[in-house]
């Protein structure tokens, strides 16, 4: 079981969970959001546009986010009922992996706190994100309600 | 080149209405690797307290970017879309979004402001239910890149 609202206090941490992304995840991202911007898929483009190769949907690494919210509340993702991130750095995706393996790719590691109790079993929670060092989302933020 | 201040306060739609569906829930849990029963399995959104299968917390960028990338190519606000990079999200409930909800988006430009060679443009685009019922409000900052 995930924590309960009775447990919670400020400072309380949300234990750190890691998600790995694939060509593939982005792959599958562009057709689930409707986001097809070349960046995400294309490495030719995308280094002839200055980037370091395909990167990452900064709405991939944000949805991270959220599933990593919602684990922490019970697995219900409509505890999740207020949530803001500002994309600082881009996670760039290598295309290392073969489908289905669980090494290669990106690994965005998220950890968080509790910043602050409020009413009606919800909590404030401030949010980090990193990949390879960097922080990907800043100012990520959340209102979560807990069991 | 800079973009049209007079476009702030500037309010655009509703759109077409957008009809939430347990298929397209269920990809999109998918693609970000949401586990959660409560987006695929309706018996279970039931017991947990919902009319149908809910949507991941950022669901709601599926139907509220389509509305500010229309906004975004208003010839008028002088925005140059190949230029720009995501700078913020967030997301405010007032409940889940869910399958069976049919809905549209109305973005209000809240704010233009330039610092150097960016220019950042804010939006904020309403979701509510063609009955009027407000689901989720959707800010975004985009920012767009000098030449």
């Amino acid at each position: 079981m995930g924590v309960t609202y009775s447990d919670a206090e400020a400072g309380t941490a949300i234990p750190p969970k890691s998600y790995q992304v694939t060509r593939l995840d982005l792959v599958k991202y562009c057709g689930a959001s409707g986001d097809f911007n070349v960046i995400h898929w294309n490495e030719r483009i995308a280094r002839s546009v200055g980037l370091p190769g395909v990167i990452a949907h900064g709405m991939y690494t944000m949805a991270q986010g959220g599933k990593f919210l919602t684990a922490w509340a019970g697995g219900d993702p409509g505890a999740v009922v207020e949530y803001g991130v500002r994309f600082s750095s881009m996670v760039p995706v290598p295309d290392d992996a073969d489908p289905g393996s669980a090494t290669g790719g990106a690994t965005i590691e998220f950890s968080g706190t509790v910043a602050e109790k409020l009413g009606d079993n919800k909590v404030a929670v401030d949010v980090v994100a990193r990949c390879g060092g960097e922080k990907v989302l800043t100012r990520a933020r959340a209102v979560v309600r807990l069991p | 080149m800079a973009l049209n201040t007079e476009y702030v306060g500037r309010t655009f739609g509703p759109t077409e209405p957008y009809e939430v569906s347990r298929v397209k829930i269920a990809e999109f849990s998918d693609a970000i690797g949401e586990p959660s029963a409560l987006c695929r399995d309706a018996e279970a959104a039931v017991k947990a307290g919902y009319p149908d299968v809910i949507a991941p917390p950022t669901f709601a960028i599926v139907i509220s970017m389509k509305a500010t990338s229309a906004v975004a190519a208003d010839p008028g606000l002088g925005l140059d879309y190949s230029m720009v990079v995501h700078g913020e999200q967030s997301f405010t409930y007032s409940r889940p979004l869910r399958a069976g909800d049919v809905i549209v988006a109305t973005t209000t430009i809240e704010s233009i402001r330039s610092k150097g060679s960016l220019s950042m443009l804010t939006t904020a685009t309403d979701l509510a239910t063609v009955g009027g019922e407000h689901v989720c409000t959707a800010r975004s900052t985009i920012v767009e890149r000098g030449k």
